[in-house]
């Protein structure tokens, strides 16, 4: 069982720090909307604060972590210029959905939208994790607060959930591929 | 001292509810949504203008994108400075800044949005 390194790291930036930050973010917009009905603030231990705290670094950690990767390391993969004779496209993803009219929307719509408002996604869930973990016990007070973190924190959900959708399809019609072959178990052919 | 009043002491040392000024809220919630904002913005002007799309091209295997993410994240940072100063200690209409945020933020996502940006392109 093989896999090439791109392929690897491109694993890693959707499966990974993707899908864990859109779980993380769905968490906490369970958290959101769960408050609104509490009636009294819970406190938590000193353990429980900090157990908090390191929830909401981990999920901003991880939105950061996938946009990083994806703009700085697998994204130049994708849209690799094939030199000239080059006719296998298979190592030029970008290339390669546009090479035809039925792929070519992939690229067209998908990666142009995900490059973009990915971006979004951890900006905004930088500011829940700040306001949420600022007015954990007085957020009853702050009613309109609540509701605009809560509003803002779906639209990030959202925003990932649009790259994430389009970066899964996009690597499987031109999936990321090359670089050195890691071998994850049994014997190389 | 058994573990539950080991904890209620815990629990007891934390701080509590206090009345605290909406306005660092405020000021997060608004730059964020400009943060999103500047990301539409800086694409679309990118995507229109290739002198500009070059001057963002920070980092040239990822192109203009590069400079397009960090300028809105630089700018988004420093929004949230300059309005978290000023609010700091203040009560703002977080009514007037959500509306101002929604905007912010529609705006930011219709920006990015590849048929919209077409259409400001005029393709």
């Amino acid at each position: 069982m093989e896999i090439t390194l791109r392929a690897l790291i491109t694993m890693i930036h959707g499966m990974l720090f993707g899908a864990f930050f859109l779980m993380a973010t769905y968490g906490l917009v369970v958290e959101l909307s769960r408050s609104e009905y509490v009636e009294l603030p819970q406190q938590l231990t000193v353990r429980g604060y900090s157990r908090e705290r390191l929830y909401l670094v981990g999920m901003v950690a991880l939105g950061w972590a996938a946009v990083l990767t994806g703009a700085y390391i697998i994204y130049p993969w994708y849209r690799a210029v094939p030199p000239a004779g080059v006719t296998d496209l298979a190592l030029y993803p970008r290339y390669l959905l546009k090479s035809s009219a039925t792929t070519s929307g992939w690229h067209d719509l998908g990666m142009e939208w995900k490059e973009h408002v990915a971006w979004i996604a951890p900006i905004i869930m930088t500011m829940v994790a700040y306001v949420f973990a600022k007015y954990r016990l007085s957020m009853q007070e702050h009613p309109q607060v609540r509701k605009a973190v809560l509003a803002f924190a779906l639209t990030a959900f959202g925003a990932a959930g649009v790259a994430g959708f389009f970066g899964a399809m996009i690597n499987k019609y031109a999936p990321v591929n090359g670089g050195p072959t890691i071998r994850l178990m049994g014997k190389s052919q | 001292m058994n573990h539950s009043e080991a904890q209620s002491e815990k629990r007891a040392a934390m701080p509590r509810a206090k009345q605290l000024p909406n306005g660092p809220a405020a000021a997060a919630i608004l730059s964020a949504a400009a943060g999103c904002a500047f990301v539409g913005i800086l694409s679309v002007v990118a995507g229109a203008s290739k002198p500009i799309a070059k001057v963002l091209t920070f980092y040239l295997p990822t192109g203009s994108l590069s400079g397009v993410s960090s300028v809105a994240i630089l700018l988004w940072l420093a929004t949230w400075v300059i309005l978290a100063k000023r609010w700091r200690i203040r009560t703002v209409a977080i009514g007037k800044v959500n509306a101002m945020a929604f905007l912010l933020l529609a705006l930011g996502i219709l920006l990015t949005f590849p048929p919209f940006a077409e259409f400001l392109h005029g393709n």
